[in-house]
């Protein structure tokens, strides 16, 4: 393993992190928003 | 058994990209949008979040099929020049995180549907990405060069998912716009095919080029033609859509079968120079795209 490898091995694992987290996001405010017109349909 | 093109473990985990990549983006917008018309074209009025549901779940469901398709077809990817620098044949992704990334998606999108939307649309769902996965990928594409004619039923689901989601029924509209889209696929990937055959043969696909020969595979191109734009013409005579998708879909389907006869009438065998295969190929795609559109704006005037 040298210093570069970690830095990108990190740097994917940010990334990955980062869009997942987004992702997660989206959802949670989907969920909210499909629940509100569930109950107003 | 994964081929020896393609390794096991990368040293570096995958980046986004390649899974999004997996997901085949570009397929995906036909999918959006011929769901969305389905949609739009409904003769009811869907809450605009569980409408946005609806096509989110189509979409990530299309993502979910493309996905499983190159974690099952890694091998014949790496064989193939349009294909071998996807994640998996490029050695940028492991083959288990492409199966549980795909699996994840179907899954969600599945119940997700079922959940906000309605249990009709997701059946419709979990049946398309299972024909496309199953029937399509794991049966069909390596044993029969007529893969496309039954393959491309799994493309033509989305409409169909769409008209479910907003009326919780199926009608003879969406069924039309079904047999309108499985009836396209043959000619339309059969263009393709004959350009690229040396691709499939090269990865030791049955395509029909390869298998029945390029003459052969022309004359299909015309033979499933005919039955697509009596499919395509067919909701205007039957009163289920006006003249502005009557008048669109006359046009562009004369067009489409004059660059079909095009191509039955071509002998050209080197693959650089078939234009009227490219042609057809293009137009095809434009052709989906504008009537489609024609459609949702037809239904809207009418409603």
């Amino acid at each position: 393993m040298t210093p570069q490898f970690d830095d990108e091995y990190r740097r994917r694992q940010r990334a990955r992190a980062r869009v997942t987290g987004w992702i997660l996001g989206g959802l949670v405010v989907l969920f909210f928003a499909i629940a509100i017109a569930r109950m107003m349909h | 058994m994964p081929s020896p093109a393609v390794p096991i473990t990368p040293a570096l985990p995958a980046e986004w990209r390649d899974f999004l990549a997996l997901t085949k983006p570009r397929v995906m917008t036909l999918v959006v949008f011929t769901a969305l018309c389905g949609l739009l074209a409904a003769p009811t009025h869907i809450n605009p979040i569980l409408g946005f549901t609806a096509i989110l779940c189509t979409a990530v469901g299309a993502g979910a099929s493309g996905a499983l398709n190159m974690w099952y077809e890694a091998d014949l990817d790496a064989h193939m020049k349009r294909t071998r620098n996807r994640p998996l044949p490029a050695g940028r992704m492991d083959r288990q995180s492409a199966l549980h990334f795909g699996v994840a998606l179907a899954v969600g999108s599945v119940l997700l549907m079922g959940l906000a939307v309605n249990l009709l649309a997701a059946a419709i769902l979990a049946g398309s990405i299972l024909f496309y996965v199953l029937i399509y990928t794991v049966w069909l594409k390596r044993r029969t060069p007529q893969n496309i004619v039954i393959g491309g039923a799994a493309g033509a689901f989305p409409p169909l998912i769409g008209w479910a989601a907003a009326t919780g029924r199926v009608e003879a509209l969406p069924v039309l716009l079904f047999l309108l889209i499985f009836l396209w696929t043959p000619p339309h990937f059969w263009a393709l095919s004959l350009f690229v055959r040396t691709d499939y043969a090269a990865a030791g696909v049955p395509m029909l080029p390869v298998v029945a020969g390029i003459q052969a595979t022309r004359r299909q191109v015309l033979i499933y033609t005919l039955p697509m734009a009596a499919a395509a013409v067919a909701p205007w005579p039957l009163g289920l859509t006006g003249a502005i998708y009557g008048a669109t879909a006359s046009l562009l389907t004369a067009w489409f079968a004059i660059l079909a006869a095009r191509v039955a009438v071509s002998r050209e065998t080197d693959q650089a120079l078939m234009k009227p295969e490219r042609a057809l190929f293009k137009f095809s795609i434009l052709y989906l795209f504008v009537l489609f559109g024609a459609l949702v704006i037809d239904r809207l005037i009418l409603a």
